[in-house]
């Protein structure tokens, strides 16, 4: 008889397996063992010591700081969104119609999608530099930025919002390359103008792609992290304390790992709810198409 | 055509040319400002006056990065984890999708549910719980804790089904007619004809890997395992000379993931927008 390799012995199941052994070690168990946690006083160690119901959740849910941070996380998202869509729009836009150079632009548009968090904050770090920052230099200004709890967040948003452009104005790209060219020739001959074209013709046109890239945003500015740990450490006061932020500072700095996985499950229960919205919307797409 | 027409065509091609060079440049203003600083001497960056490029650039940022930093060891270790990542993510997912796209079995629909799930669970919720494993497991501090927990992708898989149902079924039952196996099915036929769907993978993982911050900040305490993201977090800026010198670093860090990005893609748009969106 021939010898069968591991994967035939055990069927169609053991192609599955590496799959499903990290996402079982590395995700499904820590899920369940992070709502486990939440329910439970921790020691210095993480171990869950004492059972403490929803006491961390009503703890949280009273404390003015889970607000703020859920406050500023908001804030953040909406800044990022909003930015990182627009000028991912904005290039796609420019790159349309063909033109000399098309190509050198477009890599420069999503260009910002290779780039990390940490290296992104590190170059702003100087750019917002209130002395030598080529920020204050070029706009005649004087803030310091970073130091200052009015500015703090919006920089980190700004970055951010740069950081997310270049995957928009791909999906945009995609987006625009879907719409049919002669619409826009037979609104030119009904002597419409440029603004008009973009209001009534592309953004309908795009709207299939617009609430999943809309979504996707949402979802991936709530992870932010790398920007907030390098540029203003949640501060000042408690100004950048992002949601995963606040659970970096709860497990890492203050030992509480109780509450840090509360806030864990919040954060889940949020993107869960946003990524059922996207399945949902996904579906009625495929069904239009 | 008339000729105004065709005045106002190339008119409006010049002012979309303007635009684009202006919009873009805003957009690369701080890749561009990065790269200026990088070869500045510490002197000219420690001015009032506008400095956007160096009076008498140097290489000496680069140098003293070097020197000052072990970046040739953070540089390796970040190649040799993104690497891992990205080869474990294909050979992963291309097993998990040739069984979910080829092969008939009880409970299939089931699992691949559970593994799209997986989408909605974000890895900063279960990072906590991940780093306490991990710490009792004794792995923290080594390679293995940076790889294993990122050896597979739902997206991965998702990507991967979506190529495979693709290809009729016949191709699978007449492999299986010429007595071929189902590996020699999958590395042989599948991953061959899947090259543009692996190719958007692999530049995608690998720059997220590449990219990766919080997971390695927790788990990596000691130079000999850390990644160049986290040598470039931990720098500090206390005087001018170091300011140059880790932008320098910056520089040299991104400059693999822009490299891989330019020369993948085409790649990545085709594999991202052929399966999961179609207009």
């Amino acid at each position: 008889m021939k010898k069968n390799t591991l994967p035939q012995r055990l069927g169609p199941y053991g192609y599955l397996i590496p799959a499903l052994l990290v996402f079982s070690v590395f995700l499904f168990f820590p899920f369940f063992k992070t709502i486990y946690l939440s329910l439970y006083k921790t020691n210095k160690m993480g171990e869950a010591k004492l059972f403490a119901g929803l006491g961390n959740y009503i703890e949280l849910l009273t404390s003015a700081s889970f607000y703020n941070s859920l406050a500023v996380t908001i804030i953040f998202v909406l800044i990022v969104v909003i930015g990182g869509m627009s000028i991912g729009l904005l290039g796609a836009v420019l790159c349309n119609k063909a033109f000399p150079g098309i190509r050198i632009f477009s890599t420069a548009y999503a260009l910002p999608m290779a780039i990390a968090s940490t290296s992104a904050a590190r170059i702003f770090e100087i750019m917002l530099h209130p002395s030598i920052g080529i920020v204050n230099k070029l706009l005649n200004l004087n803030i310091n930025w970073i130091a200052d709890p009015k500015y703090a967040l919006v920089c980190v948003a700004v970055l951010t919002a740069w950081l997310n452009s270049g995957i928009n104005f791909l999906y945009f790209s995609a987006g625009l390359s879907n719409i049919d060219e002669s619409i826009y020739e037979r609104a030119s001959v009904d002597g419409a103008n440029a603004v008009q074209k973009f209001f009534r013709l592309t953004l309908p046109g795009l709207s299939p792609i617009m609430f999943y890239t809309l979504v996707v945003n949402i979802i991936q500015a709530f992870q932010a992290f790398g920007q907030v740990k390098i540029l203003t450490q949640g501060g000042p006061g408690e100004s950048t304390n992002l949601i995963v932020y606040a659970i970096y500072r709860d497990a890492f700095f203050n030992y509480r790992f109780g509450t840090a996985a509360a806030r864990s499950v919040i954060l889940f229960i949020i993107v869960m709810i946003l990524t059922l919205i996207m399945f949902r919307v996904e579906k009625k797409g495929v069904n239009y198409g | 055509m008339n000729e105004h027409a065709l005045f106002k065509r190339k008119a409006e091609k010049v002012v979309l040319v303007v635009l684009n060079i202006i919009v873009s440049g805003i957009i690369l203003l701080p890749l561009f400002y990065a790269v200026s600083i990088a070869f500045m001497p510490s002197n000219e960056l420690f001015t009032i006056e506008l400095n956007l490029w160096p009076d008498h650039p140097t290489l000496e940022n680069f140098k003293q990065a070097f020197v000052r930093m072990p970046l040739v060891r953070f540089v390796l270790n970040s190649f040799l984890v993104a690497g891992c990542i990205t080869l474990g993510q294909i050979i992963s997912c291309s097993l998990a999708a040739f069984s979910f796209s080829f092969l008939d079995y009880k409970g299939k629909n089931l699992l691949f549910m559970i593994v799209m799930a997986t989408m909605m669970i974000p890895g900063e919720a279960t990072i906590i719980s991940n780093y306490l494993t991990v710490s009792k497991l004794h792995w923290l501090d080594t390679y293995k804790v940076l790889i294993v927990p990122y050896l597979t992708s739902a997206m991965g898989i998702f990507l991967f089904r979506q190529f495979y149902m693709s290809f009729p079924i016949s191709l699978y039952e007449s492999a299986k007619m010429d007595g071929c196996s189902n590996l020699w099915f999958i590395f042989r036929i599948l991953i061959p004809l899947t090259k543009s769907a692996i190719g958007a993978m692999a530049v995608y993982t690998f720059i997220n890997a590449w990219n990766m911050y919080m997971w390695p900040l927790l788990v990596t305490g000691s130079t000999d395992h850390r990644t160049v993201q986290i040598g470039i977090g931990m720098l500090e800026s206390v005087d001018s000379q170091s300011i140059t010198l880790m932008i320098a670093g910056v520089v040299m860090i991104i400059l693999p993931s822009i490299a891989i990005f330019i020369v993948g893609q085409k790649q990545l748009i085709r594999g991202m927008f052929s399966g999961a969106i179609k207009g």
